[in-house]
């Protein structure tokens, strides 16, 4: 799915089975190629019951527009339930530096000072949450809880209602439109693909990103192995804190304003959409391009309802159910690989 | 064993009675409590009325932890069951008859009864881990109460219903008389039949359990099923109070607060040996801090904060590290050696 | 390199040469992995020294071992199951160019040393997605990629079949001629005898001894794992085969589960004492595991009472009258932060039902009246299990059984790492118990024991009940020929120095 697959030269050398080999290489995927699968039957199911007007370019830029936010939570989200943690906290921190960005514009700071604070305000979230994972052994869901309550809270501190942007250098991100045909992209689209594109890299050409995978795999073995577990855990919860600040700024880019009570329960979109994009929550395995596949996934099913004019509650309805059904998959893949061992 | 379960609750119960000092200090009309019309009004009886919610989601999430496990669905059952009761009751013809409400609230209960039980069933038999496998219907138990209520925030006026959360019985909130009865009959299941000892049997060993021959499957089963109902009367209080069925903000977050109130109470998220009684008190000092937040002026939204503060002080309290850390500081300065640790040590190692 | 790590081990002295296999032997708790953690660093000594190539060095952490040459390769495969075979061999030392893993020299470095071992094993597969053999040997691989001096292996064979032991010996011995000294701890003792040249013995956390592999018989070795160096020494001495008791209580026929067991037969007439003697590894433990539903077996027949039974749980045969007292109590015995009373009423409560709760007065009456009995101390019924000393933990599991007022009761080594007053209460017991009619098996690596104990004794190895004895006309020479006996064309390693 990855850059696994790119730096691995097809062999010359004829091999019993190719398909054996392949499987043996890249078992761990099957769960993300069931959801670009699920995606391909989305759009085909959508462009057949839509009379055809579905798969558009334009429609297909709106979907990484539209998700750009989520997309980068499900990417630092990736690495924490990558090294089997969990972090809830990322819809509320994404509200704490949107309304924060917000507000320190409002208030005339400029945007080289505005923009960096959103950024570290996020990963120092991500940093305390890491702390009591690893210091002080306190389950990854509570620790992210406390997160998630200090976001929020610290969001109606800054403050209690929306704050409008006016700064052009934020509003810029969300209103340039490069154009090439009837697709474009946008600065923060761009902004969420760079995240993808470096955790790739990182996840699957660093030592550092390969001790995420050693940690969720084994932490015990990891240890043994002489990689830096603890440093690598904190890293990956503050990576997801920071994630979440850059989503802040992208929501905050995208609506043109910063509002408390953004991201509530998006931290639940996150989770399922690396989940729907094949991540095992057990942690060790999965890619951030499944998780990509996952955003896409759910804002394909969101942009579906929205078309046939359901009601978004269907939409939470559905994302459960593949969440469900993914989970199930999961569960049969570790039997069966427990069986293995 | 009297004498473990008071230290287990000397710390929770110091806090609750230190807010409700610092609040007496600060406002002496904090502890008042009036009669009107046969009827106790006051600051601390509001606490009691508002509590009911929580209390009972938080009842049923201890059950469920003490089995290792957690409940994360908490909120969204609080919202399928709001939308049942008010869907039937909206569209009966006669919103004010007793029985119709009646009718509606047992509905409510039993579509709660059949979440939960989906909820065991995926934990004890599919063995999906609790936190995922509740996870789902967290998801998509908010948008079913949705398509329930039609996407709308259904209201009614029902007298028989608003009673439920506002209406008051021998000079007491029926709301509150509601956790009562939860209390009372939650602690006469778990601790007048043998359900409580198994169930931490099953929460701190559960393979010394299976080899005893205790059935956890069922226990676990019955714990989230248990946790479903509780959570769906809290739904029923929930939209009672507020006299409607608003899917979306029904039960946010209370799952988080139930949890809070389970670990300020005293029971170990790691299951097992689980009080009732301190999940009451934790739920009582959540609801005074709230109350306290208020007080100082600090507009609610933002009084997470506080409960983030809360959180990683409990937790933080809780951690062996800090207490290794503080023992060896302890060593350092030539305090008494713990034998009975070192002995233990060493039996592990053999 | 010698040390001495207070309480577990005391004083072990331990010297590993250049291009020789050695072996660590002992039972249970004898301390062989306190030992090898020791050694690699996992857990600090309190005492004693160590020295690689006579330079003194202290580990505090694994990474320091292998950075002083010491690999270790563990029991369970610590490695990643979620990771390429090359990461499996290359994390955590690999090269890197600028902060990026150099992917191409870590899957070539991988192949070279799997090449080197003579491993046909493609680099780029996830390691979960081999068997277990080849994890094993991808561990080995990791071990001896960096410079290896001193390889751990600790009980590297446990789950291969012949022909992986096969493989794995044929690196062991490529690994050997390179001048590696290598560390083997197994519990099979053919393989040590194939393998290894010198032996050290432990027990209960002393050092025995160091012997020549070809200077120690086996039967002298296992006397001397079991602590029966006192009895003279013939080499076979027949035991008097018994007669299985005309009317069983218990009949298994033709058990086996997976490879651990393999066709056993077992009968347990009414109020006898079976005694199970074997080593570790042997099959005891499962076979026991077997009788009262907690492992399911995968073939044979088992009868309680002439009726054939399928005990697909601990429930069920404890409602047939079978209960089983596990050989590890912390871990699946006793639960130890509840109370001696919830303990000991634990299973007459679980097989009531939740909702039947035995009324506190009665609770609290009987509890009192085992604790009284069995001589629990301290008699004190509120208090944790988990705080009392072992043999009181042993005596509260046992409590929780015979509270049951069980037909058979399958004890797996009740006298485990308990006191020896503790120890002499609960042999007297299980004889009390069968006088009273109770049939019991007894599994214990004690031989005086199983013989003083049982009336008769089954003795298993290699997962099969090679023969049982009648206890009272044989003796503890004869029970260790059969329990250590080599299998047959096997012998001519063993000679006599």
């Amino acid at each position: 799915m990855t850059a696994t697959t790119l730096d691995r030269p097809v062999r010359t050398q004829e091999k019993p089975s190719m398909l054996k080999t392949f499987l043996s290489r890249n078992g761990s995927m099957m769960p993300t190629f069931a959801a670009i699968l699920i995606l391909i039957l989305l759009f085909a199911g959508a462009e057949a019951f839509l009379r055809g007007d579905f798969i558009t370019p334009r429609n297909i830029s709106a979907l990484l527009l539209d998700n750009a936010y989520l997309l980068v939570l499900a990417v630092g989200m990736t690495f924490v339930i990558l090294t089997g943690g969990i972090d809830l906290s990322v819809g509320s921190v994404m509200a704490f530096t949107g309304i924060l960005g917000a507000r320190m514009l409002a208030e005339g700071a400029p945007v080289a000072v505005t923009v960096p604070t959103m950024l570290l305000g996020g990963a120092a979230i991500g940093l305390l949450i890491g702390i009591l994972v690893q210091y002080f052994g306190v389950q990854p869901f509570i620790a992210s809880l406390a997160g998630l309550f200090l976001g929020r809270g610290l969001a109606y501190i800054v403050s209690l209602s929306s704050i409008k942007v006016e700064e052009p250098a934020i509003l810029w991100l969300q209103s340039t439109r490069m154009s090439f045909g009837g697709w474009y992209i946008t600065p923060t689209g761009i902004i969420a693909l760079s995240a993808v594109a470096i955790a790739a890299f990182v996840l699957h050409l660093t030592r550092f990103g390969r001790t995420i995978y050693a940690v969720g795999g084994n932490e015990q073995s990891a240890r043994l192995m002489g990689l830096k577990v603890g440093r690598v855990k904190i890293a990956a919860y503050t990576i997801s804190g920071f994630c979440a600040g850059l989503a802040g700024l992208i929501l905050t880019a995208y609506s043109g304003a910063g509002y408390p009570r953004n991201g509530i329960g998006t931290e639940l979109d996150a989770i399922a959409a690396v989940v729907i994009g094949g991540t095992l929550l057990i942690g060790g395995r999965g890619y951030v391009l499944g998780s990509m596949v996952g955003v896409f996934v759910y804002g394909t099913i969101k942009t579906i309802i929205s078309f046939m004019g359901a009601e978004q509650s269907w939409m939470q309805i559905i994302v459960g159910a593949l969440l469900l059904l993914f989970i199930v998959v999961q569960r049969a893949i570790v039997a069966r690989s427990d069986g293995r061992r | 064993m009297n004498a473990i379960m008071k230290s287990r609750l000397v710390w929770p119960a110091s806090a609750l009675i230190l807010l409700i000092l610092v609040n007496t200090i600060a406002r002496p009309q904090f502890i008042k409590i009036t009669v009107r019309d046969g009827e106790l009004y006051g600051a601390l009886i509001d606490i009691l009325r508002n509590s009911a919610p929580l209390m009972l989601v938080a009842l049923g999430m201890t059950i469920v932890i003490a089995t290792r496990g957690i409940d994360l669905s908490v909120g969204a059952i609080m919202a399928v069951s709001g939308a049942v009761a008010l869907t039937i009751i909206d569209g009966s013809g006669d919103p004010g008859n007793l029985a119709t409400v009646l009718i509606a609230v047992v509905v409510a209960l039993l579509v709660s009864l059949v979440l939960g039980a989906w909820n065991g069933l995926l934990v004890s038999v599919f063995g999906i881990q609790p936190i995922i496998a509740t996870l789902v219907l967290m998801l998509a138990g908010r948008g079913v109460a949705l398509l329930i209520t039609g996407g709308f925030i259904t209201t009614v006026n029902s007298e028989p219903f608003s009673f439920i959360a506002t209406g008051y019985l021998v000079a007491l909130p029926f709301a509150f008389l509601i956790s009562i009865a939860a209390i009372v009959a939650i602690s006469v299941i778990e601790r007048r039949t043998a359900l409580g000892v198994l169930t931490e049997a099953v929460g701190i060993n559960p393979e010394a359990s299976r080899l005893a021959g205790v059935r956890s499957r069922g226990i676990i089963w019955s714990a989230y099923a248990v946790s479903g109902v509780l959570a769906g009367l809290a739904g029923v209080v929930y939209a009672s109070n507020i006299r409607a069925a608003d899917a979306n903000a029904a039960g946010l977050f209370i799952e988080l607060y139930a949890i809070l109130a389970v670990v300020l109470g005293g029971t170990s998220l790691n299951g097992g040996k689980f009080s009732l009684a301190g999940t009451v008190i934790g739920v009582l000092i959540i609801q005074t801090l709230e109350s306290t937040i208020l007080f100082l002026g600090v507009p609610s939204a933002q009084s997470p904060v506080f409960f983030a503060i809360v959180v990683v002080v409990v937790v933080v309290a809780q951690s062996s590290r800090l207490r290794s850390d503080l023992t060896k500081l302890f060593r350092r300065t030539g305090a008494a050696p713990a034998p009975a640790q070192d002995r233990e040590k060493a039996e592990v190692a053999s | 390199m010698r040390f001495g790590a207070d309480v577990v081990l005391d004083e072990v002295d331990l010297t590993l040469r250049a291009g020789e296999v050695h072996s660590l032997m002992g039972e249970n708790g004898a301390g062989k992995s306190t030992l090898i953690k020791a050694i690699t660093g996992v857990i600090p000594m309190d005492a004693g020294q160590l020295r690689v190539e006579g330079r003194q060095v202290r580990f505090s952490t694994p990474a320091e071992a292998q950075r002083a040459g010491i690999s270790t390769v563990y029991q369970e495969i610590d490695l990643l199951p979620n990771l390429s075979i090359a990461e499996n061999i290359g994390l955590g030392r690999e090269r890197r160019r600028a902060g990026m893993l150099d992917r191409r020299s870590m899957t070539q470095r991988a192949r070279e040393v799997l090449a080197d071992l003579g491993l046909d094993i493609d680099p780029g597969s996830i390691l979960g997605s081999q068997p277990v053999s080849v994890q094993q040997l991808v561990a080995i691989a990791r071990a001896i990629s960096a410079d290896v001096k001193i390889l751990v292996l600790d009980e590297p064979t446990s789950s291969l079949d012949l022909d992986e032991v096969g493989e794995l010996f044929r690196v062991i011995r490529e690994l050997k001629s390179r001048g590696v000294a290598i560390l083997f701890v197994s519990h099979f003792l053919d393989q040590v005898y194939e393998i290894c040249d010198r032996i050290t013995v432990l027990r209960d956390g002393i050092h025995v001894g160091e012997y020549r592999t070809d200077q120690l018989l086996r039967i002298e070795l296992v006397q001397k794992m079991l602590g029966q160096e006192g009895a003279t020494l013939r080499e076979r001495d027949p035991a008097p085969v018994a007669r299985p008791p005309a009317d069983p209580v218990l009949s298994a026929r033709g058990i086996s589960v997976g490879r651990r067991v393999e066709s056993a037969d077992v009968e347990l007439g009414s109020g006898e004492v079976l005694g199970i003697a074997g080593l570790r590894g042997s099959g005891r433990t499962v076979l026991a595991r077997a009788l009262t539903g907690v492992t399911r077996i995968d073939a044979g027949v088992i009868r309680i009472e002439q009726t054939e039974e399928s005990l697909d749980s601990p429930r069920r045969a404890m409602s047939l009258g079978v209960v089983y007292a596990s050989e590890d109590r912390r871990r699946d015995g006793i639960v130890a932060e509840m109370s001696v009373l919830d303990n000991i009423t634990l299973g007459l409560q679980a097989e009531r039902g939740s909702f039947r709760r035995i009324p506190p007065e009665r609770r609290r009456e009987l509890a009192a009246s085992w604790v009284d009995a069995l001589g629990i101390r301290p008699p004190d019924l509120d208090r944790p299990v988990g705080t009392l000393s072992g043999g009181n933990q042993q005596k509260v599991l046992l409590a929780r059984l015979l509270a049951l007022a069980p037909k058979i009761l399958v004890l797996d080594e009740p006298t485990r790492g308990i006191d020896v007053g503790s120890k002499v209460e609960v042999q007297h017991l299980v004889r009390s118990m069968a006088d009273n009619g109770v049939s019991v098996v007894f599994i214990s690596a004690e031989l005086e024991e199983v013989l003083n104990v049982g009336d008769r004794v089954a003795v298993v190895r290699d997962g099969r009940i090679v023969e049982t004895v009648d206890a009272r006309s044989t003796t503890i020479d004869g029970l260790l020929a059969l329990v250590a006996r080599p299998d047959e064309g096997d012998g001519g390693q063993v000679s006599h120095g």
